[in-house]
This record gives C-alpha cells, sequence and structure tokens, in this order.
C-alpha cells in the first residue's frame, strides 16, 4: 500500500497516508468488533445461565450493543465535585487508546501489518504495560474510597501477572528466535512431526501457554480474577464515578484489551494465520480468517471461564501469580534454553 | 522530513514534561510528567534506531517503576502549605545542580566537536543489518559477560537484601495451607456418631 500511494504522491507523503489509511482499517473494524463481541460475551453467559441474552433490538438482539452505545453517547458526563477534572477525564482516554495502540504490530495474514518491527513482542508488552494507568488515575482522580481500593488491587494483579506473561514470552522468544510476531508464526510452521502448526501441541511449550492463557485473563481482569471490579465489595470499582462516554470509553477499553489478550494467545502459541495442520489445501482459505477463528475461540473460552468459575479471593490471586506461575515460568526458561542449548545449538 | 518534525515533537515534549515534573504542585502530577517525559524519550530512541533500549526505557520505568512511584506518592499524605516552604529554600542547592551539570555537557560537547578522544579498536562496530537485540546480545554476552554478570549479581544481593529487610514472621496468623486442603478427605472430617439422648456429646 505504501508503495501504490508513494507512485502519486511521494515517498513522504504516500508513507504518511498509506499509514493512516491502515490505522483507520485496524480501528474502526476493530470498534465494530468491540461491539460484537460485547453481544457475543452476554449471549454466551446467557445461554450457559438458562438465560436469553439481548434479544430485543434488531434480529436476535445484534443490535443491543449500538443501542446501548447510542444512549451513553447521549447522557450528560457527570464529573464529582471533589474530582481531579483533567485527571479523571483523561484516565479512560488512556484505558482505550493504549487498547488500541497494541494492534498497531499485530500480523493479521501473511503480510498484513501495519508495522512490522523488530522488538514486535516487546512493543506489546511495553504497551500492555501503561494500560495499568488509565485504572489508577481513574481510581485517584475519583477521589473516592472505592474505586481507589479497586486501583490499588488493579496496580498489584496488573503488575504481578506481567511478570510472569514476560517470563512465558521469553520462552516463546527462545524457541523463535525473534521477537518479530511474523517471524513467531512463521517459526511455528510444520513445528510438530513436520506437519502440526502451532508451539502449543510442543509438549515442553504446552504448559506455557496454559500459564499465559490464564494470566492474560488476569491482565484483563476478565471474571475469576476481575477483583477491580469486584460489585460485592467495591460498588463497581475504578468505574463507579463514571458516566456516560468516559464510561463507554473504560467498556470499549476493556473488551479492546481482551481481544487483544485473545490474539497473542492465537499467534504465540497456536500458529496465529496459519492453518492447524501444514496441508496444502488448508492454505486455500485466507489466513486472516484462520486468524480471526481462533481469536474467537480463545474469546469464547474466556466467557465459559466467565460464566462457569467463581471469583478468586484477592490472597488466592496473588498466591496463583506469585507462588506458582512465577516459580513454574522461570524454571521453564531453563528448561527450554537448556533443551535448545542440547538440540538446537550444542553444548 | 516527518523524522525532523518527529524529533523536535519528541524533545520540545521531553524538556516541556521535565520542566513541569518540577513546577507542578501536586505531586502525583509531577510523576504523571515524569512518566510522560520518559516516554518521550523512548521515542527518541526509536528515532535514533535504538528500538529495543527505548522498549525497555518504557517496560522498565513506565510500566514497573513509575507505577510503584505513582502508588507511593498517592498514598502520602500532603500538606502543600510545607511543599511551597521547601521550595524557596531548596532553591540554592537545585541552581547549583543546574550549573554542575550544564559545566559539564558543555565540556563534553565542546571536546566532542573538537574532535574527541580517539577510541582504540576495542569497540567493535555493529554490522549493517543485524538487530539491535542481537547485536546487543553479542556484546553482552561475550565481551562484557563479566560485567554483565556482576551487574546480575549485585541486583541479586540487592533484592536478597530487601526481602530480608522488610520480611517478618508474625504469630498468630493462620494463612491458608491449600495443599492442606486439597488432601482433607470426608472421612477427616466428618464424624457420624449414634448420640443417646440427654447427654453430652464431646466435640
Amino acid at each position: 500500500m505504501t508503495a501504490f500511494f508513494a507512485n502519486y504522491l511521494g515517498y513522504d507523503a504516500g508513507w504518511f497516508v498509506a499509514t493512516i489509511i491502515g490505522i483507520l482499517l485496524i480501528a474502526l473494524p476493530l470498534m465494530l468488533a468491540v461491539a460484537m463481541i460485547i453481544y457475543a460475551d452476554r449471549k454466551i453467559w446467557a445461554a450457559m445461565a438458562l438465560r436469553r441474552g439481548p434479544n430485543v433490538v434488531g434480529p436476535f438482539g445484534l443490535l443491543q450493543s449500538f443501542a446501548d452505545g447510542l444512549k451513553v453517547f447521549l447522557k450528560e458526563t457527570i464529573i464529582p465535585s471533589s474530582a481531579n477534572r483533567g485527571l479523571f477525564l483523561i484516565a479512560p482516554i488512556i484505558t482505550f487508546t493504549v487498547a488500541l495502540l497494541a494492534w498497531a504490530v499485530i500480523p493479521f495474514g501473511p503480510g498484513m501489518v501495519l508495522a512490522n518491527v523488530n522488538v514486535g513482542l516487546l512493543y506489546i508488552l511495553a504497551i500492555s504495560s501503561l494500560g495499568v494507568y488509565g485504572i489508577i488515575l481513574a481510581g485517584w482522580a475519583s477521589n473516592s474510597k472505592y474505586p481507589f481500593y479497586s486501583a490499588i488491587r488493579a496496580a498489584a494483579q496488573m503488575v504481578s501477572y506481567e511478570v510472569s506473561i514476560g517470563f512465558v514470552l521469553v520462552t516463546v522468544v527462545l524457541w523463535a528466535g525473534t521477537f518479530n510476531l511474523s517471524g513467531i508464526i512463521e517459526a511455528q510452521r510444520a513445528h510438530i512431526f513436520g506437519f502440526i502448526n502451532g508451539f502449543a501441541f510442543n509438549p515442553l511449550l504446552f504448559p506455557m501457554a496454559v500459564v499465559f492463557l490464564i494470566s492474560s485473563m488476569a491482565e484483563t481482569g476478565r471474571t475469576p480474577f476481575d477483583l477491580t471490579e469486584a460489585e460485592s465489595e467495591l460498588v463497581a470499582g475504578y468505574q463507579t464515578e463514571y458516566s456516560s462516554m468516559s464510561f463507554a470509553l473504560f467498556w470499549l477499553g476493556e473488551y479492546g484489551n481482551v481481544l487483544l489478550m485473545c490474539a497473542l494467545n492465537a499467534i504465540l502459541f497456536w500458529g496465529g494465520w496459519l492453518p492447524p495442520v501444514d496441508w496444502a489445501p488448508l492454505y486455500l482459505v485466507p489466513g486472516i480468517f484462520w486468524f480471526f477463528g481462533k481469536i474467537l475461540f480463545f474469546f469464547f473460552v474466556m466467557s465459559w471461564i466467565k460464566a462457569t468459575v467463581p471469583r478468586y479471593r484477592y490472597d488466592q490471586l496473588m498466591r496463583l501469580g506469585w507462588k506458582i506461575f512465577l516459580p513454574i515460568s522461570l524454571f521453564w526458561i531453563f528448561l527450554v534454553s537448556g533443551y535448545l542449548m542440547l538440540t538446537r545449538y550444542g553444548v | 522530513m516527518i523524522q525532523t518534525i518527529a524529533f523536535y515533537l519528541f524533545a520540545t515534549l521531553v524538556i516541556a514534561s521535565a520542566a513541569l515534573t518540577i513546577v507542578a504542585r501536586n505531586p502525583v502530577h509531577s510523576v504523571l510528567w515524569l512518566i510522560l517525559s520518559f516516554f518521550n524519550a523512548a521515542g527518541l530512541m526509536v528515532l535514533v534506531g535504538a528500538e529495543f533500549i527505548a522498549m525497555l526505557l518504557v517496560i522498565v520505568y513506565v510500566g514497573a517503576v513509575a507505577v510503584l512511584f505513582l502508588f507511593v506518592v498517592m498514598m502520602l499524605d500532603i500538606d502543600f502549605a510545607e511543599l511551597r516552604a521547601g521550595y524557596a529554600q531548596y532553591l540554592p542547592f537545585g541552581v547549583l545542580l543546574v550549573l554542575v551539570l550544564s559545566a559539564e555537557m558543555i565540556f563534553a560537547v565542546s571536546a566532542w566537536s573538537a574532535g574527541g578522544i580517539a577510541l582504540s579498536a576495542s569497540v567493535a562496530p555493529v554490522p549493517e543489518g543485524v538487530p539491535n537485540i542481537e547485536a546487543l546480545g553479542t556484546l553482552i554476552y561475550t565481551r562484557y559477560l563479566f560485567i554483565f554478570e556482576g551487574a546480575g549479581l549485585v541486583l541479586l544481593v540487592a533484592m536478597i537484601g530487601a526481602i530480608v529487610l522488610t520480611h517478618r514472621t508474625r504469630s498468630g496468623t493462620r494463612p491458608q495451607n491449600v495443599s492442606q486442603q486439597v488432601k482433607r478427605r470426608p472421612q477427616d472430617a466428618v464424624r457420624k456418631i449414634d448420640q443417646p439422648v440427654g447427654q453430652g456429646m464431646d466435640l
């Protein structure tokens, strides 16, 4: 695309226009996807509880999210009188922006990536570590008890699980030999027995895939780990004082992050845009469909867990992060690097 | 063109937010300005092609250190009047620091523009086309291995020291013992007795 525009506009302007179009091509469908995924989440949750879920607005209730969006858009933004005005308004914007930023390096198909950078995985780690600021600032700027408790919980939770996520990523990077996300996907081609694609089918990396799935739920605050908005303890957590669009931005950012984590699960362990098996007819299906299919599968798994598993207690959450996942993933780095030294590089 | 615009944008924001870090009345705002300044410094690193350093800067400083910093500052019981009184008191010291730092920078830049010190061939040039991380990794794990390991050892000692200093064993707590809970079976916990009416029962 850059080459196409560079033909007409010269390199600089062409690059600029192409990048802007690329950003819109990712961000706008992502917004639509978030709206539909909220609907899907509610439907899955309802089905598991033997309810109908949203079924009034539009056919099968498909337009429910848009109706909610319109309603929220038309309401008044209320700022508490003792809140810190500027930070109170910036916090949801940070959450939302950060949720969109990370998608810049996600490869949707062979060559379909906005920024094919060498340090793609580190970029994602860096951006996802920024996500906590939106929540901390919201909690502090609200100047209210429960949001502040929630902010402190969120900060501790995210920092704890980022540690084990980091170690899991190291094992993947060791095996793939690159930080580039497209490179990581390519390294999974015909990974097992020469025809199965995906690191998760590797017995040495499968435990890390499980750790990553659970950690990614904790990182985004999905239900077994949603202590930041535990309604029986903290009203609505950091969102308590928010209304109208500022609330909607939190909502969008949260689901954007969930989708991002599903995409990361697909890319790091399940072969991204590669079909599950390295067999020529399967490549006739464009890679983007495999990728979206995997994202939706992981989203279903997360909704399934949300519908079935009760919320963790806070000390249990911390125990899982620091006493179980951290030692396991740290040990696995030694295991994986030792195995690679023996087999790939020679001692 | 775009690079120049980006450079001036990042550089201005670094300086402006660093200045606002000092000037801001509210310590929480100060920390936030500091974070913005870290972030823009990372942007500058990307511009010069040191993308690995840039990402590390964001992950370590913005993602971890500044969060803890923000945490501490938010918990503080701040007396704004006292803070403002301190401002004038520390001003001479601050001015002195600024003078020393700017003198050093002027010396460094003028020495550099005069030709600099001729480096011996000790620093191996990075071959073209090798990614940042690989170039850095090869240097750290071959040439500077012992220094790197030494730094790691110092960090390890610091970590153990911090744990030893803050760890305390409290008596009277009843922490959850998960393996004990999992091992527990109904026959250990439940007792079926045939209780005669009108008599006491041992528990």
